[in-house]
């Protein structure tokens, strides 16, 4: 009793938590339901208590629940409850609580939209990662929509973690509101780069992704690709980066010849399999997309074919699968190169592993050869003997029909053998694949006339057998063959060696049994076969054999005539009269074989699929003119019988000429014969094949004497194909010592033959001549049929199906991500369309004149629409202010930091990348290893771009004095290349700028002032290094500063990025760059050599041409400016000499190349400052003439700091050093004077920030 | 992209299903059967790829799963997968896929590690805990992350996060459920002390 209280208190003061939940599940298994209903209310009642732990333990406790199959949805505003909760714990029980049960559709989902926001901008980095990860699975377009910009700040995070998962679920963004993909792309490729693997196989991830569904547009890519393909050690990404170029090579041949070499390489080197499978399935791809146009690549497919073969040989299942896999895709275009390893194929068939035999049943139809069929196929019916599942062997079945029939039955030699396969496959229990037996069957009896003989006694025996076939149940798809064999029979039965029995054996009361269209067949057979008795009889002066006969279709048919089927009862009450009529006849002794037997007279041929397509239309013939005047809609009522009448025609899908009737179509042939010969538009008799067909029925065509030598006319019962095998090996024997004699004949065979399209194959290929050489009649086209060649081609030819293949990726394009890219483009001007990829393909196919005249153009361009898109961000940071002023304690990132962070240094125009793409394609030559394909191909790929640029977060000139020399500079040398490219990227941020604006929403713009609406001066971030007549050096001053190590305090190292242009007429090459070191600063030279020694600038440039190099320095110390001298050399060489150059230079390292732009939120800034570790210092500006954000705008831009708040005229600023070093700005105006409060870690480095800054604005 | 991510045992009850596309509940679990029917019927020892069921894909997709023991790993990815990197997901050959980087990560060896040798029972009382590990590894259907250390990393601080935040608060809550978890299946029923019965009441929380 005590216990029971204690119980029961403690049930009170804790609940139930998901433990116990499952532990009572299990021990209610016989009433689980009805545990889990009463759990449920409990649920419900825990949910309505105001105790948060209370409701998240229901809510962790409904997830389970959900797994087992429970809709949950009700409880869906209790899970946004528990998210909202301050506690991770809870929270993070809320989110998956969300992505396991929410989706597009649950309406509390609008809710979440503030909640989510503010967890994703949490400080702490766990609570954005779980907002992120629940955010991934239950993104609706609102979300993406509200959230995209907040996701890709956090693109940029500090913390690797959250960048990461941010750059992941921009993927999910893009599906969700495709109009983001424009704008965020920029930084996405970014993180292409970055500096943590994770985030860098991130971003491939969803590069490749989108890729995927559209590879036209990121083509431009293909070099960033590269060079990450020739630098990654990270297998993962290798993976994903191969996959992708598989993706592109069908689109750029070019691509393909430049990847060979490297892929080939990791080849030969990798140890994974997995990456080792990836590269021989791009390989393959390659290969496929270079189709015919590289003889010389056979060394990569033996290459490819030898690895794969190591890895079918291994034990591991699972590389045995991947490796035919693979293997099946260059058989398509390689099958020599596969067929080597037949064994090795064969023997896969008789792995135990399902799987597995059926991929290797894929590739044995390219095994195949006329001297190996009978052999692989005698292979296969053991299989099939042994196989235990209906799937598999069906499967097998219909590879042995494929591969037997390919090519228009191009390997079989002997057709005696392939018959009595087929009529062995008929022994199959329950396959479903009756009718496929069935045509083949049916085809080979009428192409092939010499082994009409045969065919039919086989098929006299299947009809005797009948009921062998068609077993217990009726719904056996086998009893199809039957249709196919009662034709035969019919149709040759002048074949039959007795007609009697067969007739016999047709009209057994068990054949009633059959589905319709195969009675139907019966009945109209049977007449046939009672015209050839009647005929055999004719001569002889007893007549009892024909009445018995006719007795006997007396007798039988009335079963038929009963038939509820409509089509059997039709022709049996028919035939049967007729019947009745002839024995009338008969026993009037009249000769009546002659009138029956015209009945049936004349033979079909065999119609071509398409032949009906193909018949031209006569001249002056108007298809789709009214011959009657056209009806008037009363009459459409008495069409109405005649559709139902169609309605009620049986609807099986059997060849056409057994469908119609044979007289009528007899008839038919007749008439048109007829009209053809009068029709001044056919060309007549004489040369038309089919009359020769008709005429000389394969007298000339047929070695009569040849196939009775081998063949055993008399057949006893069924023979097995096996006696076949045997037979065939005496044959050839026979043959290859009659084959002087054959040849002759052969060609003169061959010449007599009309123009086969299906010719069998070339002679040469094999010297084994098939037992029934001439006897594949082609099917018979109209006389002038239209020649095409495309449909030409036999459906299961594999070549067609490489064509669909390749088409593939194209047809995707009604994807996301394309509509995505039209429509942004729709939304803004028309010049922000040229600048992305979106446009890509267009261009492309321009000449590069062309592509030059329209760059030229888009300049124009967009200098008009400059300042236009220059108050679109002005308006755009008004709002921000706004936000700020509004709502202090969430942490919006000032535009300007957010612009410039997403600044794309990796996008030039879209003309430009690819003009560069095509230079990267024809210029770069191919590498010989992977090692230097790597220094070549970055080199190469420099140009493409600014594309490139690596992690490019502080992307601005920090470096006042050069900007300025720059910015004259500029003035002067407009129409330059890189002037251009500058222009462009300038371009580039101020659109950027433009789509935040539209990121986070417009009502605020009305309130944009007019004051502030006054353009920002263009800044850029190239500077003159150095010039003489040959050569000019341009530096960008946006040193990328980042730290590779990792480590604050062990040196840091600096990237500079060069423009080398070529100004004189002659060409430059084997420039050497070198740089003094200093004591803190350093160039890094490769392994081995000396502190002295240039580095080698990785190309050469022709006259006019600029290229880029980039140069990583290592710094000890950055609290102090550095300048450091240096020196280019390099030879000129003109036609007939070349001279040796140098050209003196100066580097400098302004402080404030150090600092990264870093966001910072207010609450930390406050606490960093409050912390006073920091040592202040100050500075004033006098004079300062201009708006306040445009000064922001500048320390943002030349010093990489972010603004934290702004309020008024008053800002906060910070930014961190790349040796971790904090620096905070609070930076006040008032009437032209500027005072700036600093804080910083670094007195020494504070003093030079501000001195720099001073400078700044000193030379306004 | 990973369409879907399933732990069932061998009779085919769910131990963890993650759908990265929405679904309603019964299509859910019709999923899980139809998968489980495919995967239970295969031999041990056959390659672990199995063309996609109905249900869930269709020829674009490819079931890729493991077997150990008690459970069915698997993975319902698309064509952009590469099929051996998901199988190193899964689990990790040691002497086959050495590779740097992705390999070290699988996720049985990350539970494995997270659970301390890691059984059906680990799956079915925490399945909270393994979707929170799956979280680390795979998001919205992409692989986030192959390093197990870094994936381990991130577990145990939020972990770490989630016990500081209970504090002291979260002691006795702790203590109760340490008691709950003991096994007591020798508790008698009846305790005979001479002529004195003493019924011991039925504590179905207590198993």
């Amino acid at each position: 009793m005590a216990l029971k209280i204690v119980k029961g208190s403690i049930d009170r003061m804790f609940d139930k938590n998901l433990q116990d939940l499952v532990r009572g599940i299990r021990n209610h298994k016989e009433d689980e339901a009805k545990y889990i209903s009463t759990c449920i209310d409990e649920i419900k009642q825990e949910l309505k208590q105001d105790n948060i732990a209370v409701k998240a333990n229901a809510v962790c406790k409904l997830t389970y629940l959900q797994m087992l199959g429970y809709d949950v949805s009700w409880a869906a505003f209790n899970i946004v409850e528990v998210m909202s909760s301050s506690k991770f714990t809870y929270k993070r029980i809320g989110y998956l609580a969300a992505s396991q049960c929410f989706h597009e559709s649950t309406d509390v989902i609008m809710l979440t939209t503030n909640q989510i926001r503010k967890d994703l901008s949490s400080p702490n980095q766990y609570d954005t990662g779980v907002a992120l990860t629940g955010l991934s699975c239950f993104v609706t377009p609102d979300l993406a929509r509200d959230l995209a910009n907040d996701i890709m700040t956090l693109m940029s995070h500090t913390k690797p973690y959250i960048r990461k998962k941010a750059v992941l679920i921009m993927y999910k963004v893009f599906l969700k509101y495709p109009e983001s993909l424009r704008p965020a792309f920029p930084r996405l490729k970014e993180k292409l780069e970055d500096p943590d693997p994770g985030v860098q196989s991130a971003a491939v991830n969803v590069i490749c992704e989108l890729a995927r569904r559209n590879p036209k547009n990121y083509l431009s890519l293909a070099p960033l690709f590269f060079k990450l393909m020739t630098s990654s050690t990270n297998n993962w990404v290798l993976i994903k980066i191969i996959k992708l170029f598989g993706a592109l090579t069908p689109l750029e041949p070019r691509l393909g010849k430049k990847l060979i070499e490297p892929l080939t390489n990791l080849i030969h080197s990798t140890s994974a399999m997995s990456l080792l499978y990836e590269c021989v399935n791009t390989v393959i791809a390659v290969l496929i997309s270079l189709s015919s146009g590289m003889p010389n690549h056979s060394a990569s497919i033996q290459l490819c074919v030898q690895k794969l073969r190591i890895l079918i040989e291994d034990s591991d299942q699972n590389l045995k699968y991947l490796g035919l896999l693979a293997m099946s895709k260059i058989l398509k275009t390689h099958p020599k190169s596969v067929q080597s390893h037949k064994d090795l194929i064969l023997q896969c068939l008789d792995d135990k592993d399902e799987s597995i035999r059926l991929r290797a049943l894929d590739l044995l139809y390219g095994m195949v050869s006329k001297k190996n069929l009978m052999e692989i196929v005698k292979k296969l019916m053991l299989h099939v003997d042994k196989a235990e599942g209906t799937t598999y062997r069906d499967e097998l079945l219909t590879k042995i029909i494929d591969i037997c029939s390919q090519s228009n039955y191009q390997y079989i030699t002997n057709f005696e053998w392939y018959i009595s396969i087929l009529v062995e496959l008929t022994r199959l229990e329950g396959t479903r694949h009756g009718h496929l037996i069935a045509s083949q069957m049916l085809d080979v009896a009428i192409r092939v006339k010499a082994i009409r003989v045969f065919a039919v006694a086989q098929m006299a025996t299947l009809l005797d057998n009948a009921h062998l076939l068609t077993g217990n149940t009726q719904r056996n798809g086998i009893c199809e063959v039957l249709y196919a064999a009662a034709w035969i029979c019919g149709e040759f039965s002048e074949h039959l060696e007795n007609p009697t029995q067969t007739l016999e054996a047709m009209l057994r009361p068990k054949v009633a049994t059959l589905p319709g269209h195969i009675q139907a067949v019966y009945v109209q057979n049977a007449a046939k076969l009672f015209a050839t008795v009647l005929k055999g009889e004719e001569g002889n002066t007893d007549s009892t054999a024909a009445q018995e006969a006719s007795q006997l279709m007396i007798d039988r048919l009335p079963l038929f005539v009963q038939s509820a089927n409509l089509e059997v009862q039709e022709r049996a009450s028919c035939i049967l009269q007729l019947v009745k009529y002839i024995q009338k006849l008969q026993q009037k002794d009249v000769e009546v074989a002659e009138e029956v037997n015209a009945l049936f007279a004349g033979e079909l041929n065999p119609v071509a699929p398409k032949a009906q397509k193909k018949v031209p239309v006569p001249e002056g013939l108007d298809l789709d003119a009214w011959i009657n005047e056209p009806p008037s809609e009363s009459e459409s009522e008495d069409e109405q019988p005649k559709a139902i009448f169609a309605k009620e025609e049986p609807k099986h899908s059997r060849p056409r000429h057994t469908e119609v009737d044979e007289k009528e179509l007899a008839r038919r042939r007749e008439a048109r014969k007829q009209e053809q010969a009068n029709n001044p538009f056919y060309i007549k008799a004489s040369p038309s094949s089919q009359k020769v067909y008709q005429e000389a029925p394969g007298v000339e065509h047929i070695p009569v004497v040849q196939i009775d030598l081998n063949v055993p006319l008399k057949v006893p019962g069924l023979p097995m194909s096996d006696q076949y095998v045997k037979m065939e090996e005496e044959r050839r024997q026979k043959e290859r010592a009659e084959k002087k004699k054959k040849e002759k004949k052969k060609r003169k065979e061959k010449r007599s033959g009309r123009g086969k399209k299906h010719d069998s194959a070339p002679e040469s290929e094999e010297d084994i001549t098939p037992a029934h050489m001439v006897d594949i009649v082609t099917e018979e086209m109209p006389e002038n049929a239209l020649p095409s060649d495309d449909d030409e081609r036999d459906p299961t030819d594999p070549h067609k199906a490489l064509d669909i293949d390749l088409d593939k990726p194209l047809a995707d394009s009604e994807k996301l991500p394309v509509r995505s890219h039209r429509a942004a483009e729709a939304q803004k001007s028309p010049t922000d369309g040229e600048t992305e990829n979106a446009t890509l393909p267009e261009p492309k196919k321009k000449s590069s004149k062309e592509k030059r005249e329209k760059k030229k153009d888009k300049e124009r361009d967009r200098k008009k629409s400059k300042d236009e898109k220059k108050k679109k961000k002005h308006k755009h940071e008004d709002k921000e202010e706004d936000l700020l002023g509004g709502q202090a304690d969430e942490p919006v990132l000032q535009s300007e930091e957010t612009s410039q962070v997403a600044e794309p240094p990796a996008s030039s125009s879209t003309t430009a990348e690819v003009s560069d793409l095509d230079f990267w394609l024809s210029n770069a030559p191919v590498p010989s290893n992977t090692q230097e394909a790597a220094t070549v191909v970055a080199a190469a790929a420099a140009p493409a771009a600014s594309v490139t640029a690596p992690n490019s977060e502080p992307d601005e000139p920090k470096d006042t004095e050069m900007e300025e020399m720059k910015s004259s500079k500029h003035k002067k040398k407009k129409q330059k290349k890189e002037k251009e490219e500058k222009e462009k990227k300038k371009k580039k941020k101020h659109h950027h700028h433009h789509h935040h604006g539209d990121g986070a929403g417009d009502e605020s713009v009305q309130n944009g002032t007019v004051e502030e609406e006054e353009p920002l001066p263009p800044m850029s971030n190239y500077c003159l290094l150095a010039e003489n007549s040959y050569i000019k050096m341009m530096m960008e001053d946006a040193d990328e500063v980042y730290d590779i190590q990792g480590n604050l305090q062990d040196g840091s190292q600096v990237v500079v990025s060069v423009i080398f242009e070529n100004k004189c007429s002659s060409f430059l090459k084997s420039m050497e760059f070198n740089v003094l070191d200093s004591l803190n600063s350093k160039l890094q030279r490769p392994e081995g050599s000396g502190p002295h020694d240039g580095l080698v600038v990785p190309f050469q440039l022709p006259p006019g041409v600029s290229n880029e190099a980039r140069f990583v320095f290592t710094v000890q110390s950055i609290v102090m400016p550095q300048k450091l001298k240096g020196t280019l050399t390099f030879i000129v060489k003109n036609e007939d000499d070349s001279t040796h150059e140098k050209l003196d230079f100066k580097l400098h390292f302004t402080c404030t190349s150090y600092l990264i732009t870093t966001p910072c939120y207010s609450d930390a800034f406050a606490k960093l400052l409050e912390s006073g570790d920091l040592k202040s210092s100050s500075v004033r500006l006098e004079g300062v003439n201009m708006p306040f954000h445009h000064l922001l705008a500048r320390i943002c831009f030349h010093h990489h700091f972010s603004v934290v708040e702004r309020i008024d005229s008053c800002a906060s600023m910070y930014s961190r050093s790349i040796q971790g070093h904090h620096v905070c700005l609070l930076v006040k105006t008032s009437a032209q004077t500027v005072s700036i409060d600093a804080k910083c870690d670094e007195p020494t480095l504070l003093g030079n920030v501000l001195d720099e800054i001073k400078q700044t604005f000193s030379q306004c | 992209m990973i369409k879907a991510i399933l732990i069932f045992n061998n009779h085919g009850k769910p131990r963890l299903s993650k759908f990265y596309e929405h679904y309603n509940e019964d299509t859910e679990q019709q999923i899980i059967r139809e998968t489980f029917h495919l995967v239970s019927k295969r031999d041990e020892n056959v390659c672990n790829f199995l063309e996609g069921g109905l249900l869930i894909g269709g020829s674009d997709y490819k079931l890729i799963y493991r077997h150990y023991a008690t459970l069915y790993f698997v993975f319902c990815v698309d064509s952009s997968e590469s099929e051996l990197g998901i199988l190193d997901l899964i689990q990790v050959k040691p002497c086959r896929f050495d590779t740097i980087g992705y390999c070290l990560l699988v996720f049985v060896e990350t539970l494995d590690k997270c659970f301390e040798n890691v059984c059906e029972l680990d799956l079915i009382f925490h399945v909270d805990k393994v979707h929170h590990i799956l979280a680390e590894m795979v998001m919205g259907g992409m692989v986030l992350e192959t390093n197990m250390n870094e994936i381990i990393t991130q577990v145990d601080a939020q972990n770490k996060m989630e016990k500081s935040e209970a504090g002291i608060a979260g002691a006795p809550a702790r203590a109760v459920s340490a008691v709950k978890n003991m096994n007591l299946p020798e508790m008698p029923k009846n305790i005979n002390i001479g002529d004195i019965s003493i019924k011991v009441p039925n504590l179905p929380s207590f198993k």
